[in-house]
């Protein structure tokens, strides 16, 4: 018993319902969900250092025992997922405080944005399918108001739509919840990974297994991503920045989760389907990322692409594969968040979306363009940057379990990621300055020390990714030996 | 011929008591969950409809200056309760939403089994009658 393990979702959550209640002091939100997300952040490091000692950290709610209770579970996956996601967001929320106007801060912004942490550390801890599902509710419906939330025609479009999107597969999920429990009698993912290895995992269960891939497939914008543009261009930067280095992560977490610790007896139907589906993801997200001419767009498609990419190490299904997906999942969080940032803040200074009508940005501000720049490079996968170690490993991992098709379609993706970046940096930041400082529709003041601190991020996570390795290798470990895993949850008690 | 003007006299009135009805009866609905069919979400509905019914017989402003809450308040005071007698419990060194129970000799009542569980179905009674009332007065607010 770790008590530890419920503080990431107690933290946001009691700090989020606090701050309804102060709904007009608005420095009294500001200073409280910071402090609360650095609050959060110590606990994930804290967890990552008690978990390298002692192994998986579970906890019971309510000493009720490990199948009929319901159970927390951290191990080093989901811890370093969770400490990522979390400076992640403290930096977002950095941005937040410059950029929002005061009407949306005074629209229960803060609480939102601290229920939707709280969906997401409570999707990276719980042990319990069941409470997979209802913590994906919480994230969805903070983020369905944080899409809406200003009111402007084109968010309210884009918000119906996604609710629309997100209500179906979710009832979708209900059911392949109810499909699986019909099967097993159990809904803890450790007892579902002891069941379904006792019976085998017959044409019945691989069936139910592909549901939930369809399911979570749409959350993380694997091959089903087609409202993910839409609705990702629509809510204010920052939280498309969230929306686009958290909630696709989460999906992708929750796909990793099941078929790694539940479903991975039948890899040459099930990993395989997933490896088709994320060369799909990558070629269709490469071919949106450089086709079009908004910066918005572009960007969004980019999170496609790092979503397909990170499932193909999945597929491949071999530690290397899987250590480099852990990077790039890290990478990718802090990269994507990064990339919304500064292209929110050119979309801020021009008053534009269309890269034709900005140029020579690089003239008024080089620090910007730079760290531009510099995230290219990142994303890319040019060393010595973060992207570099996990495009590496994934590549190498799909090669040696024999998927070069996918290794290659991984690697024709960087290209296009690498093309579609360039584009936007020729274009708002090369060229002729046609936009003097004085004629900017914005400043940014207050706004560039968030980007520094994520920049600075992926430069340090490329350049000491030696220290990352025993944690990742850790995350692997438990990823495919998943007695780890059940153990830590039935603490020896014994499994019904 | 000319037609008197409608009044609500008769509902006004009833609702008077039937309001109240309703509103005891949610308290039993709610204090018998736990062993019993019952429990703060429906015991927090009917308290919420038996408010409603109020609006309906009389019309919002009269209501307004008799009840002066802020219902938006309910959902984090109740969600404060709920979440903090799962954290008590954690600060006593037991694991996070741990309940327990004792058998009490209470004065006008005899024995009574009071649990901590109350506590928590305290909060969520809050959570539903503050998010029933303020979803139903804000769309009967919209004018537009």
């Amino acid at each position: 018993m770790n008590n530890l393990v419920v503080l990431p979702i107690v933290i946001p959550l009691l700090t989020g319902m606090l701050l309804i209640l102060f709904k007009q002091y608005i420095q009294l939100q500001r200073t409280a969900s910071f402090l609360a997300l650095v609050g959060t952040t110590l606990v994930h490091c804290l967890l990552l250092f008690e978990i390298k000692q002692s192994g998986v950290q579970a906890v019971q709610m309510g000493s009720w025992p490990a199948p009929f209770g319901i159970t927390l579970a951290t191990d080093m996956f989901s811890a370093l997922l969770l400490l990522t996601s979390n400076v992640v967001a403290l930096i977002c929320l950095l941005f937040a405080f410059h950029s929002l106007s005061a009407e949306i801060e005074e629209t229960y912004f803060y609480s939102l944005f601290l229920f939707l942490i709280t969906g997401v550390n409570g999707s990276f801890i719980t042990g319990d399918l069941f409470n997979l599902y209802v913590f994906f509710e919480v994230l969805l419906i903070a983020s369905y108001v944080l899409v809406s939330i200003g009111g402007k025609k084109k968010q309210l479009r884009e918000a119906m739509k996604y609710v629309v999107i997100n209500v179906l597969s979710s009832s979708l999920f209900l059911f392949a919840i109810a499909y699986l429990y019909s099967i097993t009698g159990t809904l803890n993912l450790a007892h579902l990974s002891v069941r379904v290895a006792q019976t085998g995992q017959d044409a019945l269960i691989t069936a139910v297994s592909l549901l939930l891939l369809i399911v979570l497939s749409i959350k993380a914008g694997l091959f089903l991503f087609f409202w993910l543009p839409g609705s990702y261009s629509a809510p204010p930067t920052v939280i498309a920045a969230v929306f686009a280095a958290l909630l696709t992560k989460v999906g992708i977490y929750g796909i990793i989760r099941m078929f790694s610790l539940i479903f991975y007896h039948e890899t040459h139907v099930t990993h395989l389907f997933i490896g088709i589906l994320a060369a799909l993801t990558m070629i269709l997200g490469g071919l949106g990322a450089s086709g079009y001419g908004d910066i918005k767009k572009i960007l969004t498609y980019n999170v496609v692409i790092g979503a397909g990419f990170i499932l193909a190490g999945l597929a491949a299904f071999s530690p290397e594969a899987l250590n480099g997906s852990i990077f790039y999942l890290i990478h990718d969080m802090i990269s994507k968040a990064l990339v919304f940032l500064i292209g929110g803040i050119v979309i801020h200074l021009t008053g534009t979306t269309k890269l034709e009508d900005m140029s020579g940005l690089i003239r008024t501000h080089p620090a910007l363009g730079w760290m531009f720049f510099i995230t290219i490079l990142a994303l890319a996968g040019i060393p010595p940057l973060s992207g570099f170690i996990g495009k590496v490993l994934v590549t190498e991992g799909t090669f040696v379990s024999g998927y070069y098709w996918l290794g290659a379609i991984g690697l024709l993706a960087s290209i296009m990621i690498l093309y579609s970046l360039l584009k936007i940096f020729m274009n708002a930041f090369w060229g002729e300055t046609i936009l003097s400082v004085e004629e900017e529709k914005g400043t940014t003041k207050g706004l560039m020390l968030p980007v520094a601190l994520l920049t600075t991020l992926t430069i340090v996570i490329g350049i000491f990714a030696q220290v990352l390795v025993p944690y990742v290798d850790l995350a692997t470990y438990s990823l495919l030996n998943p007695e780890v895993y059940i153990e830590a949850v039935f603490s020896g008690n014994p499994i019904p | 011929m000319k037609w008197p003007r409608p009044n609500n006299m008769m509902l006004q009135v009833a609702i008077r008591f039937i309001s109240l009805i309703i509103f005891a009866f949610s308290i039993y609905l709610f204090l018998a969950g736990h062993n019993n069919p019952g429990g703060g979400f429906i015991g927090g509905l009917m308290t919420a409809s038996s408010l409603l019914v109020l609006y309906l017989a009389f019309d919002m402003k009269t209501i307004k200056d008799v009840i002066r809450l802020n219902f938006t308040v309910f959902i984090g005071i109740g969600l404060l309760f709920a979440v903090g007698t799962g954290i008590i419990s954690m600060l006593f060194g037991y694991q996070f939403l741990k309940h327990f129970f004792d058998t009490f000799q209470l004065p006008i009542f005899g024995e009574v089994e009071l649990t901590t569980a109350l506590l928590f179905d305290l909060g969520v009674y809050l959570v539903v009658v503050g998010a029933a009332l303020t979803i139903i007065l804000n769309i009967a607010e919209d004018e537009k």
